[in-house]
């Protein structure tokens, strides 16, 4: 992890609930937060709530980070006690932000096509990916999952940067692994896979990983872990990898939360 | 312009702020100019490689939070090659925090880390001690003196000897540590606690029990704190939720010469550097030269002893 993480004071510019569990948050910030790389993340100070006041940041990955404008945003699932505090933020308030902090997504100028594979509030770290690689001038496809068609996040965003978008959902019965992972073999026989992204769902890791090492594709994932510090200083947010045969712990907050999917352990 | 260096021992300090060990590293250079601060505390090192404690590690308390990280060591070479050369960038002293599981694996490891570039050691003699059915050394007067009598002999650097307040009289456990020659006291540890979700039944942390820390135990570690500086010769480092020069202050009054800053630095990356301005405000404001006098300053009645009249009254 390198460069400068800073705490900010921003303005909240925009709080809207998108559904019935998802809300978006965008800020005005100056750099470095504003220049956020995508799957990169910043740790929030969360508002108090009726539920109460949580006493730790809240890790959240960028949703969206604009450095002409001066605006980051953030898409979440409204779930506990930070979460709903942040929902209850309205405009003009002030959200308390450190960051950008961790190591984000990487892409390789070589690769022509990539995929990017997530699920729930993982699509929301995912779709900054999938527009930048659409600006570096690749190929997107973007196959994303939730539980039904309304709780379906994001996929607006994909669908602007121009990737080729397709939806699965439990409801429906197409978001199960094998379907999923019939939709990714059809499209690495197709030449359209140079590499795989994944973030918010173990099951569908665990595709990328098989399929990733199967093919020998570049595969990332960006992962969630309870958090503390957000600088590796307090080692509560490890994840175990196994590398070279050995099974070793990194840091989610400092060692990632990008990672190579095909060391990722669940 | 106030004079806010302080003595420990043999060592100046800039200022008395410092981070407390497990709340540090390398990450803190994002986001903090490490020079501005009074000296550097490694995460904990051991001998071994050690994978830590299983997760959850942290839970949120009321003003406060618990940990059960179990002190993830990377061992003795990557410290020397990584973690030295790292710090040795900088100005203020780096202090390497050590852990063993018995007396003499201390001694070693003190040796071990007895190098150009460690200004001195702290020993955590609150781990659990494996000669003592794995009771923190640092609860016993017996197994605290014959830590501190087995690092004394391997090394000639400061030594610094973190106690815990998990005991019922902490100051005879402050004089075994003077007695058997540390330099300093670290005063305190975390308070060993337990917090359970009562939605699943299961405790919040994977190793059940853990430490807490944060603002909720300030006042107890404080009072502490004024035990041990009573007691001991030797100065007292001040560590038990510190957020504020407020705090920080409360510490010095107390008898601590320095104060470590842990758990408000992961709300604040930067509150240490908040601390060290607010403390020298405070001494223009107050109108001290040195801050080194606040050191013991709080104000009793005429006598030091506690008013003990009411337990045998005289009739």
């Amino acid at each position: 992890m390198t460069g400068a993480a800073t705490v900010q004071q921003t303005e909240v510019l925009e709080s809207t609930a998108l559904n019935a569990e998802y809300h978006r948050l965008r800020v005005r910030a100056a750099a470095p937060a504003a220049t956020a790389r995508p799957g990169q993340f910043f740790q929030l100070l969360c508002p108090a709530s009726p539920a109460g006041t949580p006493f730790l940041r809240r890790p959240m990955s960028v949703f969206g980070a604009d450095p002409a404008a001066g605006e980051v945003s953030f898409l979440f699932k409204v779930t506990g006690l930070g979460t709903r505090g942040l929902a209850g933020l309205r405009a003009g308030e002030t959200l308390d932000l450190l960051g950008p902090l961790g190591n984000g997504f990487t892409l390789d100028p070589a690769w022509r096509h990539i995929v990017a594979l997530g699920r729930g509030a993982g699509l929301a770290t995912l779709a900054p990916l999938g527009a930048a690689a659409r600006g570096a001038g690749m190929g997107v496809s973007a196959i994303l999952s939730a539980r039904r068609p309304t709780l379906m996040v994001a996929d607006d965003a994909f669908r602007a940067a121009g990737a080729e978008v397709t939806l699965v959902t439990d409801a429906e019965g197409t978001s199960g692994p094998a379907h999923v992972e019939r939709l990714l073999r059809g499209l690495i026989a197709a030449g359209r896979c140079d590499a795989l992204f994944t973030c918010g769902s173990a099951r569908l890791l665990e595709v990328v990983r098989r399929l990733a090492q199967g093919f020998g594709i570049p595969a990332q994932v960006a992962l969630e872990q309870q958090m503390a510090c957000g600088l590796g200083m307090c080692f509560c947010c490890v994840r175990a990898f196994r590398v070279d045969g050995q099974v070793l712990h990194r840091r989610v907050c400092y060692d990632g939360p990008v990672f190579d999917a095909r060391e990722a352990l669940e | 312009m106030t004079d806010l260096s302080v003595r420990i021992g043999a060592l100046t300090l800039a200022n008395p702020v410092m981070p407390a060990s497990g709340t540090f590293g390398e990450g803190m250079a994002r986001a903090l100019d490490l020079d501005r601060l009074g000296a550097f505390v490694t995460k904990t090192i051991t001998r071994e490689l050690r994978l830590g404690n299983p997760l959850p590690r942290v839970a949120e308390t009321a003003g406060g939070m618990l940990n059960s990280i179990g002190i993830p060591s990377q061992g003795v070479a990557h410290f020397l090659e990584h973690t030295l050369p790292f710090f040795a960038a900088y100005a203020p002293p780096l202090i390497a925090s050590i852990s063993a599981p018995t007396a003499e694996g201390f001694a070693s490891l003190a040796a071990a880390l007895s190098v150009p570039g460690v200004a001195a050691i702290e020993a955590n003699i609150s781990c659990p001690n494996l000669e003592a059915d794995g009771q923190a050394f640092a609860m016993r007067e017996a197994s605290t003196g014959a830590a501190v009598r087995a690092l004394r002999t391997a090394t000639a650097l400061p030594l610094w000897v973190k106690l815990t307040p998990n005991v019922g009289e902490i100051a005879p456990v402050a004089r075994a540590a003077e007695d058997a020659g540390a330099d300093a006291l670290v005063v305190a540890n975390t308070i060993l606690a337990l917090s359970i979700d009562i939605e699943t039944f299961r405790p919040r942390l994977g190793n059940v029990l853990g430490g807490l820390s944060g603002p909720a135990i300030k006042p107890i570690v404080l009072r502490q704190v004024w035990q041990c500086a009573r007691a001991v010769r030797i100065p007292v480092i001040g560590c038990g939720g510190i957020s504020d020069a407020a705090d920080a202050v409360e510490y010095l009054l107390a008898g601590a010469s320095a104060v470590q800053v842990g758990t408000a630095s992961f709300r604040d990356p930067t509150v240490m550097v908040g601390i060290i301005a607010g403390l020298d405000r405070f001494c223009e404001r107050h109108d001290l030269p040195r801050l080194a006098d606040l050191t013991g300053a709080m104000r009793t009645e005429e006598t030091d002893e506690p008013e003990l009249a009411w337990v045998s009254p005289v009739a």
